[in-house]
Order: C-alpha cells, then sequence, then structure tokens
C-alpha cells in the first residue's frame, strides 16, 4: 500500500471501518473492449503514468460496471447523454451576450475543438493559473461575448463540456503536470491522500486500495475522470467532474469544497493526470 | 410544453424491399412519477410522456402506453418491415397535451 | 425453478380453471389483479415468449428490459414491487413482424418484472424475470 503525504494516524479507523462495514472483495475489472459506434476503439486499459505509483495497470471506470451499462455506452443512440450534448450542439452556434457572438463565431464547427478536452485542466499562461475547461468556457462568455457566465456545474455548461469531450473523444488523456503546472498538481496529489471527513476517508482509500472491491452494492473503480461528464443512471443527467468530486467527498462527512474552487481544480488536474493514457470517453454511462 | 424535450431518433438511410430494420428513438424528458416529495414535503405531480406511436405511411409500427415506471428520458428500441420508400413518423404524447413528432424517410432499392 | 407463493396461487388457479369452475378466485397482488383484468381470468401461457431483464440492476432508476414475443399482438409490462405495478402496454402494428421491443424502466426495489402477451389467437402468454436492485455506494 502506498502512503501519500496526507495520510494520518486514524488508517486504523477507517481500514477497520473499510474492511467490517462495507468493502468486500469484488470481481475486479472485466475483460470486454470498448467501441463506440461500432467504429471509436477506446483505451480502457492501459501502463499507469510513471508519475502515478499506486497502480499496476489503469482501467477506465467503464470496465467495472454491469453488461447492461456498458452497453448504453456503446451505441450513441441508447447513450442519454447524447440527447444533452445535442441541446449543447444548438448552443454552440447561438449568439449570446453584448458581442453578438456565439462560440462558432471564434472556433468554427465544435469539431476544431478535437483534442482540447484531453488536455485539461491546463496551465494559462496569461492569467497564470491552470485553468479548467469550464473556467475557460466562462471566461469566453465574460470575455468575448460579454454574456453571464454559466453556474459552473449547472445543466448549460456541463453539456457543453459534455459537447467538448465528444468532439475528443478515443484521443488519450494527456493533462501537463510539469513546468508552471507543477504546484498545483502537487497540492491536487496532497487532496488525494489526505482523509476527510467523519469517515477520515481519502480517495486513496477508496480508488487506489480499494479498486474492484465492493463498496456496499457499488463496485469501486480507480476513479479515472476520462469519462467526464458522465450520464449516471443514478441522477439521470450529466455529472460534471467536481459535483463527482463533490459527492464523494460529502459521502466522507466532511464539509466539502464547491464546484469551481481552487482546491477542486488542482484535485481535477491530480486525478486527470493518473488516468493519463486512457482515452477520453465523455460523456459515458455511468451507474 | 414541457422545456427541453428533444427526441432522437436511428432508422437506416435506405433498405431493401421487405427488410426488416432495427430503431432506436430517444427522448429528453424528466417522467416524473407523482410519487416524489419536493423539499417542503408536498407530492410532486406526475407529468410523463404517456403514449408513444410509430407509424409507417399510415400503418402502425408500434403504439406503446407508458406509466411512471418508464424511465427518465425514454429509450425504445423495436423493429419494423419496410414494403415500400417512405417516411417513419414518431409521435410522443405529454400529460400536459404537448405532442412531439419526428419523421423520417427512408430508401428502398 | 424455486415455487413462490405466487406460482403456487397461479397453479391453484389454473387446477380450479380446469377443474372447470369457469372462473378465477380474486388474485392476492395488484399486480395478479392486473394480469387477471387484461387476461379476463385466463391464465397465461408460458415458454413462448422471452423477457430479458439483468439479473442485478446497477441503479433502479434505469433498468434495460427486453421483450420478445412472436406471434403477439400486444404485450403487457408489470413491475410487482412498484408502488404502481404498471409499466407499459404495447401493441404492436402491421409493420411489426418480429413483435420484440426494448425500454428501460424504474424499479424501486427487487422484484419480479412480468411480461403477458395476448397472442394473435387471443390466447395469453407470460414470461417473468426477477430482478436484484442494489442500493449504490457510500452515497446510498
Amino acid at each position: 500500500m502506498t502512503l501519500g503525504p496526507g495520510t494520518t494516524g486514524a488508517l486504523g479507523v477507517a481500514a477497520a471501518l473499510l474492511a467490517s462495514a462495507s468493502v468486500l472483495a469484488g470481481p475486479g475489472p472485466d475483460d470486454d473492449e470498448l467501441v463506440v459506434n461500432g467504429e471509436i476503439r477506446m483505451v480502457t486499459e492501459t501502463s499507469p503514468p510513471a508519475h502515478v505509483e499506486g497502480f499496476d495497470r489503469i482501467w477506465s471506470g467503464w470496465r467495472f460496471r454491469t453488461d447492461e451499462t456498458q452497453a448504453m455506452q456503446m451505441d450513441d443512440f441508447e447513450n442519454p447523454a447524447t440527447l444533452f450534448v445535442a441541446a449543447a450542439a444548438e448552443v454552440w452556434s447561438m449568439a449570446d451576450g453584448g458581442a453578438g457572438k456565439s462560440c462558432a463565431s471564434c472556433h468554427d464547427d465544435v469539431s476544431t475543438m478535437a483534442g482540447v478536452k484531453a488536455v485539461y485542466p491546463k496551465w494559462n499562461p496569461a492569467a497564470g493559473e491552470v485553468r479548467s475547461i469550464e473556467m475557460q468556457v466562462n471566461h469566453c462568455r465574460t470575455n468575448r461575448m460579454g454574456a453571464a457566465a454559466w453556474r459552473y456545474d449547472g445543466a448549460e455548461m456541463t453539456n457543453m463540456v459534455a459537447l467538448l469531450a465528444l468532439v475528443s473523444r478515443g484521443m488519450p488523456v494527456n493533462v501537463a503536470i510539469d513546468g508552471p503546472a507543477r504546484a498545483t498538481w502537487e497540492r491536487g496529489r496532497e487532496m488525494y491522500y489526505t482523509r476527510f471527513g467523519q469517515l477520515e476517508l481519502s480517495c486513496a482509500n477508496c480508488h487506489e486500495d480499494n479498486y474492484g472491491n465492493m463498496i456496499r452494492a457499488d463496485h469501486l473503480s480507480q476513479g479515472h475522470t476520462n469519462g467526464f461528464p458522465a450520464y449516471r443512471l443514478e441522477n439521470t443527467r450529466l455529472v460534471a467532474v467536481h459535483s463527482r468530486f463533490n459527492g464523494c467527498v460529502r459521502d466522507t462527512r466532511a464539509h466539502t469544497f464547491a464546484p469551481g474552487s481552487p482546491e477542486f481544480v488542482a484535485l481535477e488536474l491530480y486525478v486527470a493526470s493518473r488516468g493519463n493514457g486512457l482515452s477520453v470517453e465523455g460523456p459515458s454511462v455511468r451507474n | 410544453m414541457a422545456k427541453g424535450v428533444k427526441p432522437r431518433v436511428k432508422v437506416p438511410k435506405s433498405a431493401s424491399p421487405g427488410e426488416t430494420i432495427t430503431i432506436k428513438t430517444l427522448i429528453r424528458h424528466k417522467m416524473e412519477s407523482g410519487q416524489r416529495k419536493d423539499k417542503q414535503g408536498n407530492p410532486i405531480p406526475r407529468s410523463i410522456i404517456n403514449r408513444f406511436v410509430v407509424d409507417f405511411n399510415g400503418q402502425n409500427v408500434i403504439d406503446v402506453a407508458m406509466q411512471p415506471a418508464i424511465s427518465t428520458n425514454p429509450y425504445f428500441q423495436f423493429d419494423a418491415v419496410v414494403p415500400e420508400a417512405g417516411e417513419f413518423t414518431f409521435t410522443w404524447y405529454d400529460d400536459d397535451g404537448s405532442v412531439y413528432t419526428k419523421s423520417r424517410k427512408i430508401k428502398v432499392g | 425453478m424455486e415455487l413462490t407463493r405466487r406460482d403456487l396461487l397461479v397453479l391453484g388457479s389454473g387446477a380450479l380453471a380446469a377443474a372447470g369452475t369457469g372462473s378465477l378466485p380474486a388474485f392476492a397482488t395488484p399486480t395478479e389483479d392486473a394480469i387477471a383484468a387484461l387476461t379476463g381470468n385466463a391464465v397465461p401461457g408460458e415458454g413462448v415468449i422471452t423477457l430479458d431483464a439483468p439479473e442485478i440492476a446497477e441503479n433502479g432508476n434505469t433498468v434495460p428490459i427486453s421483450v420478445s414475443a412472436p406471434g403477439a399482438s400486444l404485450v403487457a409490462l408489470f413491475a410487482d414491487g412498484n408502488p404502481v405495478p404498471d409499466v407499459a402496454v404495447i401493441r404492436f402494428g402491421p409493420l411489426n413482424p418480429t413483435r420484440t421491443a426494448s425500454t428501460r424502466i424504474r424499479l424501486a426495489r427487487t422484484q419480479n418484472v412480468i411480461a403477458v402477451a395476448r397472442m394473435e389467437d387471443g390466447s395469453f402468454q407470460m414470461a417473468r424475470s426477477a430482478v436484484k436492485v442494489t442500493i449504490g455506494g457510500c452515497g446510498g
């Protein structure tokens, strides 16, 4: 077991909780292959990037889902996320704000954005900060379009991010963690191994130490972000990655961080970097 | 009309005469069951799509009466035989009286 | 196959019908009432139609099911553990050659999904599938 910088003496308590109350040995990832629409072949298993110590292999969360849930992601006419992507595709070319511009005014067809989602969160030299793709979308809206910012994890934003993910599907996640992004990445790494809440659980306790096992009825994945935004059967809508972080931290019975907060941006960069090499799958279908 | 109701249908562009094709449909709808309560504890009224009909050149393919047990964003997959070139029409009926339609032409030959 | 109380009830009803009583006793559950109303108290046969549903649903909000009922004019779907057992009634038109359909349904808890088909000759066929509905992970 790899102990990160935030691991505390409460290890025994949480380990006992995980062992006795909830976590049962599970079957691990399955061997299924993900090809979307019969043409987009996804990398759902690969070697971990050099900076990840806790995994021998990395697997997309898709490999931990049941056949029925998996099937919903294999055809865009079965994936309910595409309903929301279609809504975003209309918004893409719809002018909004004082400048009378739409996304398409600067970016042309959304297909020109292929590859963008794969490298976010990303260092922005002009702003001197690491930005998530949501931050970049809102920067465009407020600075270029003269439009109001969307709520960070609201439906308009999450649908748009899903559209941006869709045009990058099949491309490898490849976030940069060196140079000026390094400090943010290290903050994210610190958070990943920090135990939060009354249950004193870190991200790593579930997604590194116990992936493949069952936490109650849920088959724990490695917690990669390559499938986000994800259509969750539980929510029956697209869920943004920060909303998922929010849910996880809340479930440790902690005061959580806000979607769009610097903490979650740092965590997103770190978690995304753990899945470098997996295909962008968003918008995926998860339970 | 319920907000943001958007149908998607998958129909092949062409078929041979008499061929059986598979059709998939998805529509964005909350399918509020009538079983839930809001934060104040008041029941949220039922608001669903209650019927889905598919015809081809005026002849019926499938006609579904739907209850609140159909999931949010209703999905249906079914088969149809295509005797000649023509047009599929898809119609969804909402509890609130709205009707959502979509049509798809198919070539035969 | 494990016999449940309901199976025994249905078997019992069948026996009564076979004995020539002409009508069946009132069914014990809303689902059985609904099926009896559909079939006019006739006991559906089994083995002709198939109902596919997952053994374990990852989330009860969206459970994919499909029914294949060659020779059926209509299929009614029920979920016997939901607050309202009726799910859908599918009528197949003349241009539907296979009499199959797939959809996604809500299951409030572990229960049986039941398909009852009215065949073109007026007889009834039935298939059922038990689905375990699990509660989620740490969030519930």
